[in-house]
């Protein structure tokens, strides 16, 4: 068995702290929101789209792009933030979050939302899209990766280790999950609710090349990344340490900032205090 | 019909090669020759339908057309979440063929009959739902899943079914089909019950009693306008499914009836399978007898709905 690396603790970076903050603006204008779940997954997401996903936000269907999905859907703040930072919509919907003119929802949505692969929500479906999507790329000979971000909570789902298992099946190399490993689900942590370790060893038993990485270490995380595949003939996963709530010191591993209802104005200038972000 | 909708799939994956099929752990030799001649589109991928249907709308959203096939039950009630989300709301190309429609599996019990399979599906939105007769409307129907939009659920009935449609007549997905004419009443079946409704309708004619019957195979989306023009004359309606009585073609009849506005009342009746698990074992052909989903059963029904007087309003 694997021990699990430190997180690191050291601060985040500016971009790291202006992503926050947007997500914290339309959850402002939003009135809710999963904060913790978003703010986890965040440099994740970021080294993603900074350095690793092939795509063009003017043409969001392009044959060549990577595949991306955010199979944990109840993240999509984090995403929102990103894909319209890339261009694929205009800034303007963020701030229609959950309203009823908006196209942003609590949970992302295929065909609605440019760039959204597939509609998540109910946890334990992203994988197995994704086994198709690189099934696809395999038997068509096409040259596009598949990424899917998924949580542990959502690995208490049996449909993800099916998924794993054919995934491993059919040596799908080009098929990368990324686990946002915080140790929190909604009720309580992961230990307590439905252990997952020994969780790597579950994932190179399932046939993945894995590697674990402080999910908050842009570095880290580009590093593993660079490496894609890790193993040749194998799915690749990638565990990624994770805060809960990161970058927030009330917000952090506080079960309460799972998902968050009627965010008043103080809660929010007290959250951007914390960014160090005047408005 | 189970036979020659696998080949269908093969004759038009040969066609066509967008068709991918996906079986669970089917059994051995299935589509030997599909896996021998086109073996990066032939799947079988384990007890695992949660991920089977997942992966199917995954190659579905690339542009693959994708045929699945395991028993009905567990294309129904084992992954109604992929199915509803993965396909319904994704608009995925992917039929589900469901082995045992009904009460096939009689000899294996309750966890194998699809008893409520299509009342789930009618429920969702865009899922198409298909019950043909016998093998010979099979090889006209399959063809038109190729480019339909959207997910099918395709329900399969024994195998060996009698043969009572013919190469003349047409199909569509979303028609039903006049299958004999009558004044006095009007019996709509599905799926293989098509048999037992003309078999009823012959009888009746012995005993003076003209019964016209339509044929719906898609049962989803129903054909409103060709069963309103065949039930506007008639004063008796029967439905008659391999189904429960909740939720299925009989459902969908009555739900048309209730909100339409004949000038004179109609009777009616739905013969299906009753609101309980099969509790006996034995064949199909006898759990459809011990529930009264029969020719004669149906016979009996209009008979008495015939004689039946209208209550004065």
């Amino acid at each position: 068995m694997t021990k699990a690396p430190p997180v690191n603790k050291t601060p985040l970076d500016k971009r790291s702290r202006e992503l926050r903050c947007q997500i914290i603006r339309m959850l402002q204008k939003g009135g809710r929101g999963h904060v913790g779940s978003a703010f986890s997954l965040v440099e994740m997401l970021r080294v993603l789209y900074d350095d690793v996903l092939r795509f063009d936000p003017k043409n969001p269907r392009s044959p060549q792009r990577d595949r991306f999905i955010l199979s944990k859907g109840h993240g999509c703040l984090a995403l929102y933030v990103l894909l319209a930072e890339k261009g694929f919509f205009p800034e303007a919907e963020l701030w229609k979050f959950c309203k009823p003119d908006g196209m942003l929802g609590g949970h992302p949505e295929y065909g609605k939302v440019p760039g959204i692969e597939a509609s998540t929500g109910s946890l334990g479906h992203g994988l197995p899209i994704g086994v198709g999507f690189a099934l696809n790329a395999k038997c068509s000979k096409a040259n596009y990766r598949t990424f899917v971000i998924c949580s542990d909570g959502e690995s208490n789902e049996g449909s993800l280790w099916e998924a794993a298992l054919c995934a491993s099946k059919h040596k799908l190399s080009d098929l990368t999950v990324l686990v946002d490993y915080n140790k929190q689900q909604s009720y309580s942590t992961t230990y307590e609710v439905l252990d997952l370790e020994p969780y790597a060893d579950k994932w190179r038993a399932f046939g993945f090349a894995v590697e674990e990485v402080d999910g908050h270490d842009v570095a880290q995380i580009r590093a593993a990344c660079k490496r894609l595949p890790l193993e040749p003939g194998k799915p690749s996963a990638i565990i990624c340490h994770t805060i809960k709530g990161k970058g927030i010191s009330f917000v952090e591993n506080n079960l309460n900032w799972h998902h968050k209802n009627k965010v008043s104005d103080d809660e929010v200038k007290n959250l951007l205090a914390e960014l160090e972000v005047k408005e | 019909m189970r036979k020659t909708c696998l080949d269908m799939v093969y004759e038009l994956a040969k066609r066509d090669e967008r068709i991918v099929f996906i079986g669970s752990d089917l059994g051995v030799g299935t589509l030997k020759q599909f896996k021998a001649e086109m073996p990066e589109r032939f799947l079988m991928e384990g007890v695992s339908e949660a991920n089977v249907v997942g992966m199917a709308a995954g190659m579905a959203l690339e542009g693959k057309i994708v045929y699945v096939n395991t028993i009905a039950t567990f294309l129904t009630r084992r992954c109604f979440e992929q199915v509803a989300l993965d396909l319904c709301l994704h608009k995925a190309n992917v039929r589900l063929i469901g082995n045992g429609g009904g009460v096939v599996y009689a000899p294996l019990g309750p966890t194998h009959e699809a008893i409520e399979d299509v009342a789930i599906f009618r429920a969702l939105p865009r899922m198409t739902i298909i019950a043909v007769a016998d093998a010979e409307e099979m090889k006209r129907m399959m063809p038109k899943t190729v480019d339909h939009a959207g997910p099918i659920y395709i329900r399969l009935g024994k195998g060996g079914d009698p043969v009572v449609t013919n190469s003349n007549l047409p199909f569509e997905i979303n028609k039903a089909f006049p299958m004999r004419e009558g004044a006095d009443a009007l019996i709509v079946s599905t799926g293989i019950m098509l048999k037992a409704a003309l078999d009823a309708a012959t009888a009746l004619a012995g005993a003076g009693i003209e019964a016209a019957v339509l044929h719906a195979p898609v049962i989803k989306p129903f054909d409103q306008e060709t069963f309103l023009e065949l039930a506007r004359p008639v004063p008796v309606v029967v439905s008659v499914e391999e189904h429960s009585i909740i939720g299925g073609l009989g459902s969908a009849i009555a739900e048309i009836l209730a909100e339409s506005d004949f000038d004179s009342p109609k009777r009616f009746r739905r013969v299906g399978l009753p609101d309980a698990f099969p509790d006996q074992y034995g064949s199909q052909a006898s759990l459809l007898k011990r529930y009264d989903v029969t020719a004669e059963h149906l016979v009996s029904v209009v008979q008495t709905l015939a004689k039946t007087k209208a209550v004065p309003a």
